[in-house]
């Protein structure tokens, strides 16, 4: 635990002395929720329709594979003609790329930044290192299976994938989404513990609350 | 102002032709804009999935009271200016709720959603968003000297505070238009439309490369949906009353929308061509060129 974290007395403006505990006062500890999918069907498929067709994906280029999104935003590739598009923030992004290998460091961003993204979200492994480590699979400080961290709905594999590999697994992951078949936000909050315990026995300096809402 | 309850409906009527007129040319300014980038760009429908997906989200996470408020009263802004306009002239069904005083009420709607905006994306408590709501509000009080300068020269020119009116006494063929009869006060009514459509070079504000987003970082879901609903209503609530007390208003729906077109492709084009300010460019730039232009245009109207 870092010192700014902990419980401490603080003097106020006012000369007055109150206790600050951060993790307590800054953050929520509440845990995640089961959201269940609309009960009427065709509502549903309406709006999973939506959602397939305005992929929102975070700009968080978290290994070298985030070279390959590059020309996914320029003319040549231009993903933004099948209703993908790249926010800044992770709060309005919906589609999390975790591009190739993820370093120890790396994954606790990732983890803050895939908890703080609204649901129903989805997360695609690209490159053959969130599979199975890749060219990185002794690595010490790479994680070598992405699942265990985080609910993948889809992988591209390959090192590196090509753009237009990039687009048929955004084709594929609209299909899934459409079927219905993308519930990765409900499966992290149902194994909640199960990530947890995995994602703590890779970050050691653990200095955030469990779920970052 | 003799109010008749059927008149809610005649509104809504026309917010919903309103706010997919502003939806439809939402998509068509960002396809020609990445044409003229060379891509083919997104489907003209686009903002319609994105506001259906954003209203569809299942989770959403609140910071307070104001976090809520903001959005609501970003999106009432944009009604207030609509509702108090009247669209087409002379008809009885899209008049709106305009009355004698009108354009003093919609002045107040055009800053009072930048307000709202600013208390909302405060209490999200993301230092981004505090950046965004500092360089949005001087740059909007900066911009609003000159759109108010412009409206009061209108009125004064006209010597009416009523929409309607002044309207009416643009009609009869484009000589009759303000832009004919006080050109000066029409240059300056564009340049400060510039400043009211959150474009090119004006756009700092929300400048997505250096402050992610700006105020509305922390916004998301069905709070997104509203403010991406408002992103619609509101620049074409603006387009319809700058028609009005420019460009002679419309009294039937294809010249209005006609009308709307051209007008908004005005801060679109020189979006496309000018690059973006920096926000201390951007104020200096309101109060060294559009300020002097203002009391120019005023005191022209006034003794001349």
């Amino acid at each position: 635990m870092k010192e700014e974290f902990e419980k401490r007395i603080v003097t106020g403006p006012d000369g007055k002395q109150f206790e600050v505990d951060p993790m307590k006062d800054y953050f929520c500890e509440d845990r995640p929720q089961v959201h269940q999918p609309n009960s009427n069907t065709v509502i549903e498929k309406f709006m999973n329709w939506a959602r397939s067709e305005s992929l929102w994906i975070l700009g968080f280029g978290t290994g070298c594979g985030a070279i390959e999104m590059r020309p996914l935003m320029t003319p040549r590739f231009d993903a933004y003609r099948y209703g993908i598009q790249w926010r800044p923030t992770p709060r309005q992004a919906n589609v999390f790329v975790i591009s190739g290998y993820l370093s120890v460091k790396t994954l606790k961003r990732v983890v803050r930044s895939y908890e703080q993204m609204q649901g129903p979200k989805y997360v695609v492994g690209l490159g053959s290192c969130t599979i199975n480590g890749g060219m990185y699979w002794d690595s010490y400080n790479t994680i070598n299976r992405l699942d265990y961290y985080l609910p993948v709905d889809i992988y591209i594999a390959g090192c590196m994938p090509r753009p237009e590999s990039l687009l048929a697994g955004f084709e594929q992951l609209k299909k899934m989404i459409k079927a219905g078949e993308c519930e990765g936000q409900n499966k992290y909050a149902e194994n909640f513990d199960w990530y947890k315990a995995n994602q703590k026995k890779i970050i050691k300096d653990w200095d955030m609350p469990d779920y970052n809402w | 102002m003799d109010f008749k309850p059927i008149q809610i409906l005649y509104a809504l009527w026309s917010f919903s032709i309103i706010l997919n007129i502003g939806l439809v040319l939402q998509g068509i300014v960002r396809k020609i804009g990445a044409r003229v980038g060379r891509r083919y760009g997104i489907r003209f429908y686009q903002p319609y999935i994105d506001i259906v997906k954003n209203y569809s989200l299942r989770s959403s996470i609140t910071h307070g009271v104001m976090f809520y408020l903001g959005p609501v009263f970003r999106l009432t802004g944009g009604m207030g200016v609509y509702f108090f306009t009247p669209i087409i002239y002379g008809s009885v069904y899209f008049g709106n709720f305009s009355f004698a005083g009108d354009i003093v009420l919609v002045l107040y709607f055009i800053f009072f959603g930048s307000l709202g905006m600013a208390l909302g994306a405060g209490e999200g408590g993301h230092p981004y968003s505090a950046i965004g709501v500092g360089r949005g509000l001087a740059q909007v009080t900066a911009a609003e000297i000159p759109l108010v300068m412009a409206i009061i020269g209108v009125a004064m020119h006209y010597e009416s505070l009523s929409v309607t009116e002044i309207v009416a006494a643009q009609q009869g063929g484009i000589m009759n238009w303000t832009l004919m009869t006080n050109p000066l006060i029409t240059i300056l009514g564009l340049i400060a439309f510039l400043g009211a459509m959150m474009r090119s070079p004006f756009d700092v504000v929300l400048a997505p490369q250096e402050i992610p987003i700006g105020p509305p970082t922390e916004y998301h879901s069905s709070f997104l949906g509203v403010m991406q609903t408002n992103r619609s209503v509101f620049p074409m609530a603006k387009t319809v009353l700058f028609v009005n007390i420019f460009f002679g208003g419309a009294t039937n729906w294809a010249a209005m929308i006609l009308k709307i077109f051209l007008l908004y492709m005005w801060p679109v084009v020189v979006g496309v061509v000018f690059p973006r300010f920096r926000v201390d460019q951007s104020i200096r730039w309101w109060y060294k060129y559009a300020l002097p232009l203002g009391v120019v245009a005023i005191l022209v109207t006034q003794y001349f």
